[in-house]
């Protein structure tokens, strides 16, 4: 479906393209052997170059740029075997060299793609570039009336800044792009995709147009860190534009900020205050020279990534490409899913891990990552039901409570009293009983009317409490009243 | 008794050893002699009390017969710019005045290692920018040497003037200096002594104030070439901690005679033969070729056709590189912090107002300029092409030659004050030694001869890269022939 902005005068068309910053997953810094780890007490994880001492001088942390390179194979894109770190030049406190090194003419990774679901289909997004680049430390202005403090832990760590072709024309298509990109991270392990430790955070270039007209001037709209402010500033800053256009306006090229208090984005700075960072080749780094051998090492250690473990799930375990989709849309679910299936049916499986499971998080509000259930928690439960010890319904009710307890299924419906019976002659015993407590609906039964059937299983239920195995109350049922 | 003012490193070594006098006693005369000599401002920070203990544990060493290092007991100074552990290390700037890093640059380390003594912290041209040791927020160094016709004081050279005036004075055995476009070589010339710098990668920069972080290197300051070769041996490493650092392996310098001059061909470029070169170098120049001849080696000329573009494009390249090096220097983390901070932007502005003086703001500023939008591409990127130009001059140069034979500088160590109105002038300073500098190329100078005023020459000699065996080789030629 087409994605576009009514106005007055018609309608308008979105480019979209996004700048993403994803923080690399390493033990230490990209120039330096800090710790990375989050929440220490500030300024405990700083090394000379991340504190801009006299003297001090950056060295590559190897493991960080095969992240960035595992990053690149990933996104399909070429690995540049020669890349540059250059200085971009500003003051602030909480840049303690006075520069950040990043990566500007000749970045670690080239040109790439890669595939998001919308409306049923596929579209392929161009990927421009992936550079690396020192992130700054955070500047605390609300701990002192007079003062403002610096906390230099996170100066120094690596970041990857994966730019985007304008390919996105649809605050949809963006959010999908950042959840499929956040996904691929999370599967090759580069990043952990966490937006709202700022692990990951977008920078997004929204422009209009009337269809088949040149580009817009654009607004890039500056640290946007959920995929649904993503969507809203994208919204709020398309309609924005279009209004001013209309009213006669011009766009001015500038960077903003998105509220999400109020859902607007305002002006940061225009083009013209736009600092000029006067980038430079590093001269305390030489160029990062790869070669072909590392690369293709590091090509073979790529673990799956999302689409091909759901083309995997829809052969191996014989499921729709709804379900598989599902299932591979968050790591954890994927690894999660295959630690119950195995030896399993995977359509039991899969309904009691993305209706039942999914429901119970959704009321609480938590992921299946947080809510840090045992695989083997819903693995017992399933085969109790497949061995006929509880019954689905039972299942179902006692989900929740079952969910809260740390004991396994077993012993939480020996303690409930819960176990089905299965037993033949125990239930006939009850059948039985039923079919002779209850002389009128048997002769009615016995007449033709036979919707009473169920009348009659519901009977035994309630005689067993409930334990009764259905299926075997209901074939047990058939054979006494077929005549 | 040993007459310590006639030690080089050498002899004091030997004396040492001999055990005709103690560490101790040898640090206590050279801190006497710094005393004494105080009007000379060689230094910045004296450090008497670690360099009698130091001393001291050399001189346990030397007693128990245990392995002594390469400098054992040997006092020395260091350049205020080489960090140094809970020393106060200010780089000749007031913006460091009051800074004591917690950590030890690499060369220092080095140093230690090898049982040198540490008197003090030499002064300097402000984070080394300067060429007469006149920008130092802690004033200017005089030469110890005077013109025999007239009295007035000179300028020892810079940036490494304290180095070179307190071994020129006899302060110390030896100094260590650093060299962005001549800083060690021209104050060598204008006191008299050997000045070396190592191919770039040779020495780490670890821990070393950075001025151009592409053309920096440490070296050593000496009285003699033998003395230098041991300095070197003690400073250099490959250093894990500087990715610029070379791994090419260290061969023993101290072994630099057996590289043999016979038969070996001298380089002299005809382009160093530049207008404004004082005669009596000139002079000076043409002996040293006359003693090369002596010893056997050919004398070829050879071209260095690019050679009057180098001070122009070092003075692009040094200034920006320092425009983003000196960019921490904010009154934020360490450091002088001005009065003034009513909000951030006042509080850079004045904090590197007042912290940094004249030259160092024009240095930052050309730098600055040249790296805008705009005016890269025109300078700063032109600039990087050039200095490949002077480097292919190097390579094409030395496919006809093994060493080659200029001059140090046009002109041999004036008055203080002078040259100070145009700092285009004081820049023409390093006109000689700045297209080795830009070349990564080891080079060394070496005191040829003397002018009327008995002022000292220097000739310069440039080698093949990581060939610093050759170039004091060649020095020693020089060194032996000049007959002083």
């Amino acid at each position: 479906m087409e994605y576009f902005i009514e106005g007055k005068t018609g309608n308008w068309e979105l480019v979209l393209g996004l700048e993403v910053h994803a923080q690399i997953s390493a033990n230490s810094k990209l120039f330096s052997g800090a710790s990375t780890d989050w929440g220490a007490d500030p300024n405990c994880q700083v090394e000379l170059v991340d504190s801009g001492m006299p003297g001090a001088l950056p060295v590559i942390n190897k493991h960080c740029i095969d992240q960035a390179i595992l990053t690149g194979i990933s996104l399909n894109a070429e690995i540049n075997k020669k890349s540059i770190f250059d200085r971009k030049n500003y003051f602030y406190p909480d840049l303690p060299q006075g520069y950040q090194i990043s990566q500007f003419e000749f970045p670690i990774v080239g040109k790439g793609h890669l595939n998001i679901e919308i409306d049923g289909g596929k579209k392929s997004i161009g990927i421009t570039r992936l550079h690396l680049e020192q992130d700054a430390g955070k500047s605390l202005h609300d701990q002192d009336i007079d003062n403002s403090f610096i906390d230099l832990n996170r100066s120094g760590c690596a970041l990857m800044e994966i730019v985007s072709e304008p390919d996105m024309s649809s605050p949809q298509e963006a959010a999908e792009y950042v959840k499929k990109l956040r996904n691929i991270l999370r599967f090759i392990g580069t990043c952990d995709g966490n937006m709202e430790k700022g692990n990951l955070r977008a920078d997004v270039n929204v422009s209009v147009r009337k269809k088949g007209d040149e580009l817009g001037t654009r607004c890039e709209i500056k640290n946007v860190n959920s995929i649904k402010f993503i969507q809203q500033a994208i919204e709020f800053e398309a309609k924005r534009q279009v209004d001013l256009i209309e009213k006669g306006e011009k766009i001015i090229q500038e960077t903003r900020l998105f509220d999400p208090s109020n859902f607007e984005t305002r002006s940061m700075r225009s083009k013209e205050e736009s600092h000029d960072y006067r980038y430079f080749p590093d001269p305390d780094l030489p160029p990062l020279v790869l070669n072909e051998e590392d690369i293709e090492k590091l090509r073979l250690k790529l673990p799956e990534l999302p689409d091909q473990k759901k083309s995997r799930f829809i052969e191996e375990f014989r499921i729709s490409a709804y379900d598989a989709e599902i299932l591979v849309t968050e790591k954890y679910v994927a690894d999660f899913f295959e630690q119950i299936v195995k030896g399993r049916d995977p359509k039991i499986v899969i309904s009691w891990l993305t209706v039942e499971l999914f429901s119970y998080l959704k009321k609480k509000n938590i992921s299946l990552e947080e809510s840090k259930i045992d695989p083997k928690k819903i693995s017992s439960l399933i085969d109790l039901i497949i061995s006929n010890k509880i019954s689905n319904r039972q299942a179902k009710e006692i989900l929740d409570e079952y969910l809260e307890t740390d004991v396994n299924a077993d012993t939480f419906i020996e303690k409930k009293g819960l176990v089905q019976i299965s037993n033949e002659s125990e239930i006939e015993g009850l059948v039985e009983k039923v079919l002779m407590e209850n002389p009128k609906m048997l002769e009615q039964y016995k007449s033709g009317k036979e919707k009473l059937f169920g009348f009659f299983v519901g009977q035994v239920m309630k005689l067993s409490n409930g334990k009764a195995n259905p299926k075997m109350v209901n074939e047990t049922l058939k054979r006494k009243l077929s005549p | 008794m040993t007459d310590f003012s006639k030690l080089n490193i050498t002899s004091a070594l030997l004396g040492l050893k001999n055990k005709d006098f103690k560490s101790v006693e040898l640090t206590e005369y050279f801190i006497n002699q710094i005393d004494k000599k105080d009007s000379l401002n060689c230094f910045i920070t004296k450090t008497f009390d670690k360099a009698i203990d130091m001393a001291k544990r050399s001189d346990e060493k030397i007693t128990k017969n245990q392995e002594l290092g390469l400098l054992e007991g040997i006092p020395i100074g260091m350049k205020d710019l080489f960090c140094t552990k809970d020393i106060r290390t200010t780089a000749g700037s007031k913006i460091l005045n009051s800074f004591i890093p917690f950590y030890e640059s690499t060369v220092s380390k080095n140093l230690w290692d090898s049982g040198a003594v540490l008197l003090g912290k030499t002064n300097m041209d402000e984070f080394a920018m300067g060429s007469a040791n006149t920008t130092s927020f802690f004033g200017n160094v005089i030469n110890p040497l005077k013109s025999k016709n007239n009295d007035k004081d000179l300028v020892p050279g810079g940036s490494s003037g304290g180095s070179a005036s307190s071994v020129a004075a006899g302060l110390c055995l030896a100094a260590t200096g650093s060299d962005t476009g001549g800083s060690i070589r021209q104050p060598a010339s204008f006191c008299g002594l050997v000045g070396l710098k190592p191919t770039y990668g040779r020495c780490s920069r670890f821990g070393m104030v950075a001025f151009a972080s592409s053309l920096d290197q440490a070296g050593p300051i000496s009285l003699t070439v033998e003395d230098s070769a041991r300095m070197l041996q003690s400073m250099v490493s490959y250093d894990s901690k500087d990715s610029t650092s070379s791994k090419k392996k260290i061969e023993n310098f101290l072994n630099y005679k057996k590289y043999d001059l016979k038969g070996k061909k001298i380089g002299v470029p005809k382009e160093y033969l530049i207008d404004g070169l004082n005669a009596e170098i000139k002079k000076a120049w043409d002996l040293g070729i006359s003693w090369f001849k002596s010893v056997g080696s050919e004398i070829v000329e050879v071209s260095l056709p690019n050679t009057d573009s180098a001070l122009p494009t070092y003075y692009i390249i040094a200034p920006a590189e320092a425009s983003a090096n000196l960019a921490r220097y904010d009154g934020i983390r360490y450091g002088f912090r001005a009065e003034e901070k009513s909000d951030l932007t006042q509080l850079y502005e004045e904090t590197r107002a007042q912290g940094f003086g004249k030259e160092v703001k024009r240095r930052l500023m050309i730098g600055t300029y040249v790296l805008s939008a705009g005016y890269y591409d025109a300078y700063y990127l032109k600039a990087l092409k050039v200095r490949k130009l002077i480097s292919d001059d190097f390579l094409k140069a030395f496919k006809k030659c093994d060493l080659i034979l200029t001059p140090t500088t046009p002109n041999v160590a004036f008055p203080i004050g002078e040259k100070q109105t145009d700092p285009i002038e004081m820049y023409l300073n390093d006109v000689l030694t700045v297209p080795a500098s830009l070349a990564g190329l080891p080079a060394i100078s070496v005191s040829a001869s003397l002018n009327s005023d008995s002022l000292p020459i220097g000739l310069q000699i440039i080698g093949k890269p990581f060939e610093e065996s050759s170039i004091l080789s060649a020095a020693s030629v020089i060194e032996d022939s000049r007959g002083f």
